[in-house]
């Protein structure tokens, strides 16, 4: 740490850069803003302070979400119905989110993080095991057809459209405020929160899930990073080197997943849930 | 449904002769969708442009940074980075490297905003009344929420 330290303001933005686009990758192949990654890395290898790294990772969040949405929109992965019902609830919990950071303390903050990302990752797991049956077709829902939330997609992988049926839009909206205000929080996009809430409680496929997450995760992020720019915790020297790497890595991210199979999809984002959330649980309970 | 009982000809007939023609031309290159993808990639190209541009003025100018260790703790060190519009615009005027990064950065927190603006006309184009009203609230509370940031 004391290397990194004593680099020069290039070296480090060098670092910075390379860093970021390593997690704009897994970000976008993961649905994930690439926060979850990139804040751990800027505190504790690069020193960062966290304020900066939090500042640094919502507006990346925002260039990942814009960068990766932009191809999946014009593929039609992306449910754009879907997407603006639910930011009414991930933008009111972001608002909701960045009021209450000046209350909750920070050790509640991850502990109540890591015990439900866990519990997302574990429901993903169980869902995957009864994946080998074909999709069950989600029973009839009122509000979800005077909404004409259904959609279909081109699965580049079967070379198939899939048509789906969404159900239980409710559940969704009340999972999202949840989403919303984590990501106001703790400022990141929180997609490992909103792919769930699509996937298991409203029925969309994975691919789907995870491209309408990557493309609302945007306007959760910008409600937050409003408020941390007038903080004044937005640094350019950070943010800027940050911003560049995410949006290539993400970039380079999405003109990949249709590729991937849905199942290794899940499995990859299995692993690297429970991973984040027992390091959450672990900052918790160590403090 | 029941125009097609009622007239079973007539719907054979309009697709092929008023629709295709008039329709198909453009609403292919105007299609929500790709417009909605063009707003977010030309906003980030932007907002990188302006980045990058910043970051590459910000090392001509200072050519210390390459090579002395003291540059780099005054600039991760917590203290006042711009957290004003007026402090950005006038960093911008003046030419320093990091305001034209900051503004690149606004420009980025600014897209997805755009973004719900932009879906907002097409579902009014769309004359779709519930999805217009939607957005509408999406859109109120992104500027709540800006309002609340700039009040602390």
């Amino acid at each position: 740490m004391a290397a990194v330290l004593d680099a020069t303001p290039f070296n480090f933005v060098a670092i910075v850069l390379l860093v970021s686009m390593g997690a704009g990758l897994l970000g976008s192949l993961l649905g994930l803003g690439g926060g979850l990654i990139l804040i751990p890395v800027l505190t504790l290898v690069l020193k960062v302070d966290i304020r900066y790294a939090v500042g640094a990772s919502i507006v990346s969040v925002i260039a990942t979400s814009s960068g990766a949405a932009a191809a999946y929109v014009r593929d039609g992965l992306a449910n754009l119905r879907v997407a603006m019902f639910l930011e009414l609830a991930t933008v009111a919990g972001a608002v909701t989110g960045a009021m209450l950071a000046g209350v909750v303390s920070g050790r509640a903050l991850y502990f109540l993080f890591g015990a439900v990302m866990a519990y997302s990752a574990l429901a993903m797991l169980r869902k995957l095991r009864e994946d080998g049956s074909p999709r069950v077709e989600p029973p009839p829902d009122m509000l979800a057809d005077r909404l004409a939330l259904h959609g279909s997609y081109y699965d580049a992988s079967t070379e198939q459209l899939v048509a789906y049926r969404v159900h239980r839009p409710l559940a969704g909206l009340g999972l999202m405020y949840v989403a919303g205000t984590v990501s106001g929080l703790l400022g990141i996009g929180s997609g490992a929160l909103k792919v769930p809430a699509m996937d298991l409680a409203m029925g969309l496929p994975i691919k789907v899930s995870t491209a309408t997450s990557n493309f609302m995760i945007g306007v959760t992020a910008a409600a937050s990073a409003g408020i941390y720019f007038a903080r004044g915790d937005i640094d350019p020297f950070i943010a800027g080197p940050v911003c560049v790497g995410v949006t290539v890595g993400a970039f380079t991210g999405s003109r990949y997943l249709t590729k991937l199979k849905s199942g290794s999809l899940r499995m990859l984002f299995v692993a690297v849930l429970l991973w984040v959330s027992f390091e959450m649980l672990a900052k918790g309970v160590r403090g | 449904m029941s125009p097609q009982v009622a007239e079973p000809r007539a719907p054979e007939e309009l697709p092929a002769a008023a629709v295709h023609p008039v329709a198909l031309p453009e609403t292919v290159p105007l299609t929500p969708e790709l417009l909605i993808s063009q707003l977010l990639r030309g906003g980030v190209l932007l907002s990188l442009s302006l980045v990058t541009c910043g970051m590459v003025m910000t090392f001509f100018r200072h050519p210390d940074y390459f090579s002395s260790p003291d540059a780099l703790q005054r600039l991760t060190s917590p203290d006042s980075a711009p957290h004003r519009l007026s402090d950005v615009f006038e960093g911008v005027m003046a030419v320093r490297g990091q305001s034209f990064v900051m503004a690149g950065l606004l420009v980025m927190i600014t897209v997805p905003v755009l973004r719900v603006a932009l879906s907002l006309s097409i579902f009014r184009a769309q004359r779709d009344r519930a999805y217009a009203a939607i957005t509408t609230g999406v859109l109120a509370l992104l500027l709540l929420a800006f309002l609340l940031g700039g009040v602390e």
